[in-house]
Order: structure tokens, then C-alpha cells, then sequence
């Protein structure tokens, strides 16, 4: 478990500013969600804090570590993944391998050229773990191309946890999920709360509330709240910037 | 894209296991091939023999990376000249044994390739196939430029290399049976390979970078190795297409040979290994009995490359993954 | 040695020119249609075989380049209607392929038809002589005309892509291709004209250097290459970059050449200076594409990588 510290980070395409001088610090072991209205810049936040885009200013540490200047796939290795809104597996591999890979990057060199991997028990057995905790070990053998879009969500989480994170950025893993299905997946993230630091983005307001140790909400890219969720709740500001326009819009 | 994810995952392994059987059904009629030529007695064809073994290894050695890492290489005709040129140019300072002709054919490749991929594997899609196809028309014309070795005209070999210090290279039945040894063994590599631990890293590189970014690889030093890889295997078809023809040239590794590489690979199915033989043979038979009806063969070859892209709703990709579908 | 520079330097521009007028449509192509066009050398081989042919009918080479253009338009739009269209939504390797088959076709067809010997395009008689440049210097008439043909070509194409909706829509579609789409914009009938324009410049490029050049089969692969080269450097999609990138090119090419082994020999012996100046001199532009690459993956000016 680690602490994210996110300060002064910020994004611009062009003449839009999608990150705008966002400062968070998560404590180890904490579920933060964040929720904002559409367009709020969730995605291009955990993008950033992925590695996967660079920021424009500003500074991320883990543990007080500044891995602002670092990869993706480099602060994989440091214990920071994500999982992805739109779906990224390996289409033609199988939900097996797809895990089977992300425990490799963690376990050994990929520069083995020799041995077949896939009677490599170590990795199968892991990523086995992985998969129950994520829901989906009866489909191991199934092709990653062959999921339904709720498969689909929990094999993200499964490779996300096989790469054994301290801390886990989640991108809407509740994208397209309903019903009993939502329930359960809502109860796997339960379940794993304490194990790692957790940053959640979901717009399933109930779903959040019932996990999240604290809640920040983000509008055009800047941090508007952040605390409980009964103190966002009861928020003015966040009631009028936001909560307020879903209800306008459900009506 | 390819058989490896058309196949359906009960059945990978026993695709897996086919893909062997189909090899080694291959490696059989190749091993007959000369004893019924002798039958025939038209002993040129062994030579023939020899240079359709010699390409089936540089589409081999192609597939490695074009089938298994999604990297289009125009450039690889390139490899097969450093392997021609080593036989020529260390011959000629009196090395003529053939282990230390491939030594140095791999050493001149792995750097060239190195280099050149470092610089290529930083961009995507069509610009990694024009770089490609640009550093491999730059050796083209460094050998072009190369007099002392015939630049344009090329360099006629007083000898065959020779093995373990005996001349039997000389012989075209050895030569034919050496050559099947090297496809046989780079086939029994690039087989281990393709499921190693590299191997599936590579595959899932091919199939979604993103995803492996996010799971912890960085996708360059996997595809720099595989490119690098693939072009030293690649030389040593030259070094055995040099003793087969005795004779070095340019001509080697215009971007022509690049395209007829690809063309090869293509046609017996990416991402199968077995499949890059088999292409190389098809499309090397297909030069010589076009060729032996017309002197346009070209033509043909090209109207025939044409269609089959324009009337394939996939391409010829996907006419050969529904063929193997339809097989399996 | 100042003359033999101005001189070389002046053929470094002709031939960058030339270059230009290929690379545009290509860069184009590549740009807005993603496509991987292959088979753009042979429509240089194809204009210079047009203007030799109809110069000899009518015995005139203003009305063979006259005509070349009407010829030069049907085939880019033929090709297109016919091969490109059917690429767009395909992947880079059928692409690669399918063009491939194209040059095949392409240069045996030329040989079907015109033979394998080389055929010669006489200069015109007004632009044939040389002029005086400087001291006893003196440059062919004709090349002059090139470089001026070339500059007023690249000339009207700057005023097309900056001042009209076409060249809005082509400089929007190179950088952004489903914006191009949104605008509501006929996409098929832009790739169409996009294509035709490339093609009709790259035959005009054949056509023009027809008559110092002898026309052969092989002269549209050693372009080709070139021009790629030149669409690296100067970065996809972009025709300043384009400009800028033949011209490099075609003077690092014709100065590196002659300059080479001469600044080589005040470092090595005479005969090794020549003989690593004749080696590198052909490599010299792609050592200098690797060294731009370095340092900007995407190009000088290339929005996309």
C-alpha cells in the first residue's frame, strides 16, 4: 500500500484545460473516488497519473517517491496500475494469458526465449488467483475476444491486480454493468479495500457512496470538494455544479 | 489476424501441434526432393531446390517479426546481402569456412539492425515500413558503391565456403541437405520462440501495445530484440544463397527482393512459421512457371497480387485466415 | 571551386524541384488517405514515357506536355477508381502489397509497349543553349526552366492549399482525418481529387526531366525511394515539410557527391578519400533522414507519428 501524492498537476489540448492545477493526497490503504459531470477530465486524470499521458506541470509521488518523469509500463513496476474505461485485452489471447502476461511482467525476465510459457505453473497459478478475485476463473480458457462486456470489466480487473499494484487506479469498472452483476463486482472492490490504495472514477453515484472512504469531485478539470461522502453530499457548491444538474437531467 | 487467433482456444494446441506436423510433413518432401530429381536426372533443379530452401528461410526468419510483432519491414533484403557479402568479401581475406562466414554475416546484421531499428521502432505504421524500406536501400547502394567487389556488377566466387575444412559444400546434393539443416533448426528456434516467454510478450505487443503498457512492458527493447533477431537469421539465407549461386551482387537486396520477401510470408499465412515456407515455395514456383511461359511474368505476378487483394473482402490476410479455417 | 559549387548547387535545386513536385502528392496521399502508395514512382516513369511518346507524334515537345496532362488525369483517376479506392479501409501490408503488384504491372507493361531501350525527348529548341551565370560559367537553359516550372508549380499549389476550401479541407484532413469527415465533406470525391492531383504532378516531374534524362523503366524505383525519404523527412501530411525536404535532400544528395570525397581528402590520402567519398556520397541522404529522425521521430514537420 502506498500514498499518492498529486500536486499542482495540470493538462491543456490546445487552448482547453482538462487538468487545471489539481492538488490530492490519498492516504495508504484509502478507496478515493472522484465523480464529475461528463467532459470533467476524470479519464485524462488517470491517464496522467498512469503515465500514459504527460503532464504539462505539476508533480506525482508515491511514498514521496516524484514519479512524475517515469513511464507507464515504469510505474507499473513501482505498484501503480489501472484499469481502462474502454476496454484494452489482447483480443486473440486467452483470458488465461491475458493475466498469465501481466503476471510475467512482475515475475522473471520476458528475455526467455527457450522455455514454453505456457506450462509455466508459477504464472497460470497466479494468474488463476487473480482471475477468481476478479469473478471471471470459470472463463480462463475462453478467447479474451470471445468475453461479454461485463467479462470484459472484470478481466481489466483481474490483469490490473495480477501486476500486483500498491496502488489501483479503477476507470469506470462499472462502465456498462447492471444489476446483479454491478452488485458483485461492487462487492469484489469491497473486498479488496485495505489490500491496496484505490482511486476510483464511476458514475454510479450508489455504488460509489456505499465503497468510497472519501470522495472529491472534479468539474472542467478542477477539484471542487473533497471529503466524505456525506460531507460532498451535503455540499452546496457540489450540489449546484453537479449533483444538481443530474437531477435536472433525470427530470 | 492470424491462425494463432483464428484457431479457437480448445483447440490451440493441437493448431499448435498441426502447424508442426504441417513443418515437418514439409521438411520430408524437401529431404526426397533430391533422390527423385536424380531420378530424373535433371541435377540443375537441385540447385533450384537449394535457393527455394535459401528464401524459405528469410521468410521465415520475416514472419518472426512480421507475423508474431505486426512490423512490416521493407528493408530485408538488406540482411540477405550482408550474408552474400560476408561469403564474398571474407573469402576473399581467405576465411572460407562457412560457420565463421555466418559469425560474421549475424555480427554485421545484428549491428546494421540494431541501428537502423532503434531508429525505425520509434515510429509507427507507414513510416516504419518507408525507413525501413529507406536503410535498406541505403546498403543497397553502399554495396552498389562498393568496387572492389564489382559494385553493380557484382562478384563472381572462385569457390563454395567450406565445412569443418573440407570442400563438400561443392557438391550441390550437400549443399541442398546443409541448407535444410539451417531451415530445419531456425524453424525449431523460431517455434520455441514464438511460445517463450518473449515470444507471448511480442504476440501481445502485436495485439494491443496499449494493454501491455499498462500491465508493465515497454514494447520497444521486445521489438527491437525480435527485429534484431530476425535480421540476423535472415543473413544467413544469404550466406547460403551466395554458395548457391556462387555469385554476389547487389541485386541481392534491391527493394524488389524486400517485397518479394513479404509477398512470401503473406502468401502461406502471417504468424504461422510453417505457412512462410510453404509461401516462399508457392511464390518462388509460381516465378518459375510464369517465368517459363512468359517472359512478363511479372505481369502476371503483379495482376495476381493485385486481385487477390482487391477481391479477398479481407485482403489476402484474411483470404488465407478463412482457407485455414475452412482447413481446420 | 566556388564555380563547380554554384553549379552543383543550382542542380541540387533542380533536382529538389523535381523531387517536390513527386513528394507532394505522395505526402498527401499518405496524410489524408493513409494509404501506402507504392506504385508513386511509376506515375514519374509513366509522365516522362507520355511526354516522349506525343512529342514524337507530333513532333512538337510543347504539344507532347500539352497532352501529357489530359493522359497524366485519366490514369490517376483510373487508378484510383480502380486499385486505391478499394485500400483505404485496408491495413498498411495489403497496401504494401497491392501497390507492390501495381510497380509489377506498371514496368512490365512499359516494356510491353515501349520496349526496353531507353527513349530520348528532344530539348526544345527555344529553351536549348546555356546561359552565362557568372565568369566563364555557364548553365543550361532547360534546367533553369525546371527549377522555374518547379518553383511556379509549388507556387500555385502554396496559393490552393492556404487561400481555397479545397486546400482548407486538405490541410484539415491531413492533420485531423475525421474532422474532414464531420464537416460533411464528400470524402470519396476529395480522395479522388487528392490522388489525381498527385498523380498529374508526379507525371509532370517525368515529363519535365524527360528531355535531359534518357527515359528508361528503372527511373521511377531510384525516385521513389528518394521521394519516401523526402515525405519522412519533412513529416507526413505536410507540404511545407515536403518543399523543404527535397530541397535538403536533392542538395545534400548532388553537393555530397562532388564536396565529399574533396573535404574527405583533407583528412585522408587522395585514393582512400575517393574511395570512402564514392561510398558514402550514395548513403548521405539517409544517414542525414536517420539524423532528422533522431531528433524529431514525426518529421521536421509531421503532426503525427
Amino acid at each position: 500500500m502506498s500514498t499518492l501524492e498529486i500536486s499542482h498537476l495540470s493538462k491543456s489540448f490546445g487552448a482547453l484545460k482538462v487538468t487545471d492545477d489539481v492538488s490530492l493526497t490519498v492516504p495508504s490503504g484509502e478507496l478515493h473516488a472522484i465523480i464529475g459531470p461528463n467532459g470533467a477530465g476524470k479519464t485524462t486524470l488517470i491517464s496522467q497519473l498512469s503515465g500514459q499521458l504527460r503532464s504539462d506541470a505539476g508533480r506525482i509521488a508515491m511514498d514521496g517517491r516524484d514519479i512524475t518523469g517515469t513511464t507507464m509500463p515504469e510505474r507499473v513496476h513501482l505498484g501503480l496500475a489501472r484499469s481502462f474505461q474502454i476496454t484494452q485485452t489482447l483480443p486473440g489471447f486467452t483470458v488465461l494469458e491475458n493475466v498469465a502476461l501481466a503476471v510475467q511482467a512482475r515475475h522473471g525476465s520476458s528475455f526467455r526465449f527457450w522455455a514454453r510459457v505456457a506450462s509455466e505453473a508459477a504464472l497460470n497459478d497466479a494468474a488463476m488467483a487473480a482471475l477468481k478475485e476478479a469473478g471471471l476463473d470459470h472463463r480462463a480458457e475462453a478467447r479474451a475476444s470471445a468475453l461479454s462486456h461485463g467479462e470484459h470489466r472484470r478481466l481489466e480487473l483481474a490483469c490490473a491486480l495480477a501486476t500486483e499494484p500498491r496502488i489501483l487506479l479503477l476507470d469506470e469498472p462499472l462502465a456498462g454493468v447492471g444489476g446483479e452483476d454491478a452488485d458483485a463486482f461492487v462487492a469484489a472492490l469491497r473486498a479488496m479495500k485495505g489490500r491496496f490504495t484505490m482511486m476510483l472514477i464511476e458514475h454510479d453515484m450508489d455504488a460509489v457512496f456505499r465503497l468510497a472512504d472519501r470522495v472529491s469531485v472534479l468539474v472542467y478539470g478542477r477539484i471542487i470538494a473533497t471529503g466524505t461522502p456525506d460531507e460532498v453530499r451535503s455540499d452546496p457548491a457540489v450540489r449546484t455544479a453537479y449533483l444538481g444538474e443530474e437531477e435536472e437531467n433525470a427530470a | 489476424m492470424t491462425d494463432m487467433t483464428a484457431s479457437a482456444p480448445a483447440g490451440r494446441a493441437p493448431a499448435l501441434a498441426g502447424r508442426v506436423k504441417a513443418a515437418a510433413i514439409l521438411f520430408v518432401l524437401f529431404a526426397l526432393f533430391p533422390p527423385v530429381v536424380m531420378l530424373a536426372d535433371d541435377p540443375f533443379l537441385v540447385l533450384i531446390g537449394t535457393r527455394i530452401l535459401a528464401y524459405a528461410i528469410a521468410a521465415l526468419a520475416l514472419d518472426l517479426i512480421l507475423g508474431y510483432g505486426a512490423m512490416v519491414s521493407f528493408g530485408h533484403a538488406a540482411y540477405l546481402g550482408f550474408g552474400t557479402y560476408a561469403v564474398a568479401i571474407l573469402s576473399s581475406y581467405g576465411i572460407n569456412d562457412i560457420v565463421l562466414q555466418m559469425l560474421g554475416a549475424v555480427v554485421i546484421s545484428a549491428v546494421f539492425a540494431l541501428v537502423t531499428g532503434a531508429i525505425s521502432l520509434r515510429t509507427r505504421g507507414v513510416y516504419f515500413i518507408m525507413i525501413t524500406l529507406a536503410f535498406g536501400q541505403m546498403a543497397f547502394f553502399f554495396f552498389i558503391s562498393l568496387s572492389a567487389y564489382g559494385g553493380d556488377d557484382g562478384y563472381g566466387l572462385s569457390q563454395r565456403s567450406t565445412l569443418f575444412g573440407t570442400q563438400v559444400l561443392e557438391n550441390d546434393f550437400v549443399l541442398f541437405y546443409a541448407t535444410l539443416a539451417v531451415l530445419i533448426g531456425l524453424f525449431a528456434i523460431c517455434h520455441r520462440i514464438v511460445g517463450s516467454r518473449f515470444g507471448r510478450v511480442l504476440t501481445g505487443i502485436r495485439e494491443n501495445p496499449t494493454r501491455m503498457e499498462a500491465i508493465g512492458y515497454a514494447p520497444f527493447r521486445y521489438q527491437l530484440t525480435a527485429f534484431v533477431i530476425s535480421g540476423c537469421m535472415t543473413s544467413l539465407a544469404g550466406v547460403l544463397l551466395a554458395n548457391q549461386a556462387e555469385f554476389v551482387s547487389p541485386a541481392f537486396m534491391s527493394w524488389h527482393r524486400s517485397g518479394e520477401l513479404i509477398v512470401m510470408v503473406v502468401l502461406g499465412g502471417i504468424g504461422t512459421l510453417a505457412g512462410a515456407i510453404g509461401g516462399a515455395v508457392a511464390a518462388l514456383l509460381l516465378e518459375e512457371v510464369l517465368g517459363m511461359m512468359t517472359e512478363h511474368w511479372r505481369l502476371w505476378f503483379g495482376l495476381f497480387l493485385v486481385l487477390m487483394v482487391l477481391f479477398s473482402p479481407r485482403g489476402i490476410t484474411g483470404l488465407v485466415e478463412k482457407i485455414g479455417k475452412g482447413r481446420s | 571551386m566556388t564555380n563547380l559549387f554554384v553549379l552543383q548547387l543550382l542542380n541540387g535545386v533542380q533536382l529538389g524541384v523535381l523531387l517536390f513536385l513527386i513528394a507532394a502528392g505522395l505526402t498527401l496521399v499518405f496524410g489524408i488517405m493513409d494509404v501506402v502508395n507504392l506504385a508513386h514512382g511509376v506515375l514519374y516513369m509513366v509522365g516522362a514515357y507520355f511526354v516522349a511518346t506525343f512529342a514524337s507524334l507530333t513532333g512538337s515537345f510543347w504539344w507532347g506536355l500539352l497532352l501529357m496532362l489530359p493522359a497524366a488525369v485519366a490514369v490517376g483517376l483510373i487508378l484510383e477508381l480502380v486499385v486505391i479506392r478499394r485500400l483505404y479501409t485496408r491495413s498498411h501490408l495489403d497496401q504494401v502489397l497491392a501497390t507492390f503488384g501495381l510497380v509489377m504491372i506498371a514496368n512490365e507493361t512499359v516494356k510491353i509497349v515501349w520496349g526496353v531501350s531507353p527513349l530520348s525527348v528532344p530539348t526544345p529548341e527555344i529553351l536549348s543553349g546555356s546561359v552565362p551565370l557568372m565568369g566563364p560559367l555557364q548553365y543550361p537553359v532547360y534546367r533553369i526552366a525546371i527549377i522555374v516550372a518547379g518553383l511556379a508549380v509549388a507556387g500555385a499549389l502554396y496559393l490552393v492549399i492556404n487561400h481555397t476550401r479545397i486546400g482548407m479541407l486538405l490541410r484539415a484532413g491531413a492533420t485531423n482525418r475525421a474532422m474532414v469527415s464531420a464537416l460533411g465533406v464528400d470524402i470519396g470525391k476529395l480522395f479522388a481529387i487528392v490522388f489525381t492531383l498527385g498523380a498529374v504532378l508526379a507525371c509532370l516531374a517525368g515529363a519535365l526531366v524527360a528531355p535531359i534524362l534518357s527515359v528508361d523503366t528503372g527511373m521511377g524505383e531510384s525516385v521513389l525511394i528518394l521521394t519516401f525519404v523526402v515525405v519522412v523527412i519533412g513529416g507526413i501530411g505536410s507540404i511545407k515539410g515536403a518543399f523543404l525536404g527535397a530541397l535538403l535532400v536533392a542538395i545534400v544528395d548532388t553537393l555530397g557527391g562532388v564536396f565529399g570525397p574533396i573535404l574527405l581528402r583533407s583528412v585522408l590520402d587522395p585514393s582512400a578519400a575517393g574511395q570512402a567519398g564514392r561510398m558514402l556520397a550514395p548513403m548521405l541522404v539517409y544517414i542525414l533522414m536517420a539524423a532528422i529522425l533522431c531528433a524529431k521521430p514525426a518529421g521536421l514537420f509531421g503532426g503525427r507519428g
